[in-house]
């Protein structure tokens, strides 16, 4: 068998693995059925096998490890939509996919479907560390410093039904990146991770207590230069002073982010380095050896593309204004120049953002196929990505993209918005989500208007929960429920990378309607008022907030 | 009271047993029962003595014996019997093995085969831990 790009093989004990692991299941859920495991027990180990009660049904949330997909994993996934589901899946802000129309009876089959094409739901749930996330650019984008997908897969590996940490205070999220450009947000999450080449092997910079949720927190660096061999005692060593320390009273009070700030960051660092001192750190070594064990299990694409394509892909665009827009929007420069990364949009306007259906999942199985080495790359905007694509055969994809209804030209635009699934679904949820994400995507939706409003992130959370991740987007929504009607509240300034900063509320909650109108106020005050070249948040920097608050309560 | 072994040992009657704060009126005792929150750096001037540290798990979700029975094992070379007591669940069989546990107070009404099956489940595990027979990532 040829190797997956980009990805991790299963060898025969991960196969092994998987198949020991249903069978535990299928063993929790008779016990449930036979009454033997309460509801309270049984609930912790579902939601650790992906398995989350909604409003109307079970919805299955599987891992996509790093982001990572093949070709035959996304139709294995788009025959679990067709089989199980309601024919479409929907892709979530951790790069994972979730099944919304499940019954709980299907779930071991639907396990044990994942499970041929190496694919599984651990720990996409509970109070456990969850599935790594990673740069959807990872291994080909051309600012990248190094690949942090081999390290992915060693914290996949080392997460993965951990003894002493599968039964932590709350959930636990990393994320791993190695652009400088930090396109995981590794500062919104428990763990955040920038890995960079050193001169003896890498070295990794880690954060530690960011999030979103109900309290919002940018995290703080807990150690730059932690070289390779050290990686993994260090995070080792900061579970457990998590697990030992972290509030177990107070659901909203439990994420490592409160007690990096009730202790303070430096007292938090001290009490990891007496655990360091402590462990015997030979036990603990990753080494060169182990890596380069899981290296082997990766395939990288063969780049062999005939030079001349930069040409042909200019010719393309002069000919076609509406694939040179798409160009424009949607690709990011490769480190080869022969090749580029193209991200297709699963935001077109009016749809629910990130949902795809069965057809569209087998659509772009096959265009990877034909163009990108069989790989498929799931963002955390809930988008998809090509990792390579030849310049010259871009076109081509492209009508394959237009054919599948995916031709959206708007990613980084108004358009690309991020949402949670909302009260459609989500017991949690205090208002829904999908509608507003669905009126603001078409009241944007000309993507002549979006190319000349230029870099924009809507983000939007039917909860405090901030799946929508609220806090970082330019513009953020929050739903609330305000005497039984839905509300939605407008937080400004937001934004995830390297200059992370939590949005502030603008004044007091509007209708559905009267959001789109707000924010289309917003933004066509920014417009006018915009400095040549300067993005909305420039504008919003160099005048505050006030005028934006003035237009979008219509007060002028 | 029923207990099940994790992995081949001499189970020690608890009789006599005291808790952290005792131990310091009672130095010469050999078992202690210790709270989720208690600190294994307290228990240090006494381990000489101990031959029996009980793990308490006030609720099966509370997962901070695991810490403890590790920083017992890999910090403290203790060598004597850890059991854990309290809400366990049979699911949790392996990680209190990996973890350094001996023994299990079973709760009423358990039933030892679903212990016996949970330890025999998985073939291997990714961690490298106190008691893992095959070595971990990428070996």
């Amino acid at each position: 068998m040829t190797k997956s790009v980009g990805h991790y093989n299963y060898e025969p004990k991960d196969k092994a693995f998987l198949q020991e692991r249903i069978a535990e299941f299928e063993e929790q859920v008779e016990r449930r059925l036979k009454g033997t495991l309460s509801e309270e027990e049984f609930k912790p180990l579902r939601l650790m096998n992906g398995l989350y009660l909604q409003v109307h049904a079970y919805m299955l949330r599987v891992a996509i490890p790093y982001g990572v997909l093949d070709s035959r994993q996304l139709r294995k996934l788009a025959h679990i939509a067709r089989r199980y589901d309601r024919g479409y899946g929907h892709f979530t802000t951790r790069q994972n996919i979730q099944f919304n129309w499940i019954s709980l009876e299907d779930a071991p089959a639907i396990l044990r479907d994942l499970a041929e094409a190496d694919m599984h739901a651990i720990q996409t749930s509970g109070n456990c560390i969850r599935n790594v996330t990673s740069d959807e650019y990872a291994g080909a984008a051309k600012d990248e410093l190094m690949d942090p997908r081999v390290h992915a897969e060693i914290l996949r590996q080392w997460s993965t039904l951990h003894p002493e940490f599968t039964f932590l205070p709350r959930k636990f999220k990393i994320a791993i990146s190695g652009s400088p450009e930090d396109r995981v947000a590794a500062r919104f999450h428990d763990i955040g991770i920038l890995a960079r080449p050193g001169e003896n092997g890498p070295l990794f910079r880690i954060f530690v207590g960011g999030g979103l949720g109900r309290t919002p927190v940018v995290g703080q660096e807990l150690f730059d230069g932690v070289p390779e061999e050290e990686l993994l005692a260090t995070l080792e060593a900061t579970l457990r002073v998590y697990n030992a320390f972290g509030r177990r009273d107070n659901l909203y009070r439990s994420r490592i982010k409160i007690l990096v700030q009730t202790i303070g960051v430096d007292a938090f660092r001290e009490a990891v380095k007496a655990e360091l001192e402590k462990m015997d750190i030979s036990h603990y070594r990753l080494t060169k050896e182990k890596v380069a064990a899981i290296r082997a299990r990766f395939a990288a694409p063969t780049l062999d593309a005939p030079d001349g394509g930069t040409a042909t892909l200019a010719e393309q665009m002069q000919r076609d204004s509406v694939f040179a827009r798409w160009v424009k929007s949607n690709i990011h420069a490769h480190f080869d120049e022969r090749y580029c990364i193209a991200t297709v949009s699963l935001k077109s306007p009016g749809e629910i953002p990130g949902d795809v259906t069965d057809r569209q999942m087998d659509g772009l199985a096959d265009l990877a196929d034909r163009y990108a080495f069989g790989e498929i790359r799931i963002t955390h905007l809930q988008n998809v990505v090509f990792g390579h694509v030849r310049k010259d055969q871009l076109y081509d994809v492209w009508q394959g993209l237009m054919a599948l209804g995916l031709g959206a030209a708007n990613i980084g635009l108004a358009g690309d918005i991020v949402s949670c699934p909302g009260l459609d679904y989500c017991s949690l949820a205090n208002a829904r989500s999908l509608p507003l994400a669905q009126k603001l995507g078409s009241r944007f939706g000309d993507m002549e208007l979006q190319a000349e409003i230029g870099a924009m992130s809507i983000n939007i959370s039917g909860c405090i929960n901030a799946c929508g991740h609220h806090h970082a987007g330019h513009i953020g929504i929050l739903g609330v429920d305000k005497r039984g009607k839905e509300f939605y509240q407008i937080l400004i300034g937001g934004q995830a990378g390297e200059e992370a900063a939590i949005g502030a509320i603008l004044g007091p909650a509007l209708t559905e309607d009267e959001t789109v109108e707000a924010i289309s106020r917003m933004i066509d005050h920014y417009l006018s008022h915009r400095d040549i070249g300067e993005s909305f948040l420039q504008t919003l920097h160099r005048l505050g907030k006030a005028p934006f608050k003035e237009v979008a309560y219509g007060s002028v | 009271m029923a207990l099940f072994k994790l992995r081949k040992c001499h189970p020690r009657e608890d009789d006599h047993s005291v808790m952290l704060p005792e131990l310091e009126t009672h130095p010469e005792a050999q078992v202690v029962r210790l709270h989720p929150d208690d600190s294994i750096e307290a228990l240090k001037p006494f381990l000489g003595n101990l031959s029996l540290i009980i793990l308490n798990f006030p609720v099966f979700r509370d997962g901070r014996a695991f810490t403890q029975a590790r920083a017992l094992r890999e910090y403290e070379h203790y060598r004597g019997e850890i059991r854990v007591e309290g809400h366990i669940l049979p699911d949790q069989a392996e990680f209190l093995k990996q973890c350094g546990v001996d023994t299990v107070v079973l709760p009423e009404g358990s039933d030892v085969t679903l212990w016996e099956e949970q330890l025999k489940r998985f073939s291997f595990s990714y961690q490298e831990t106190f008691f893992s027979k095959t070595p971990s990532v990428g070996a």
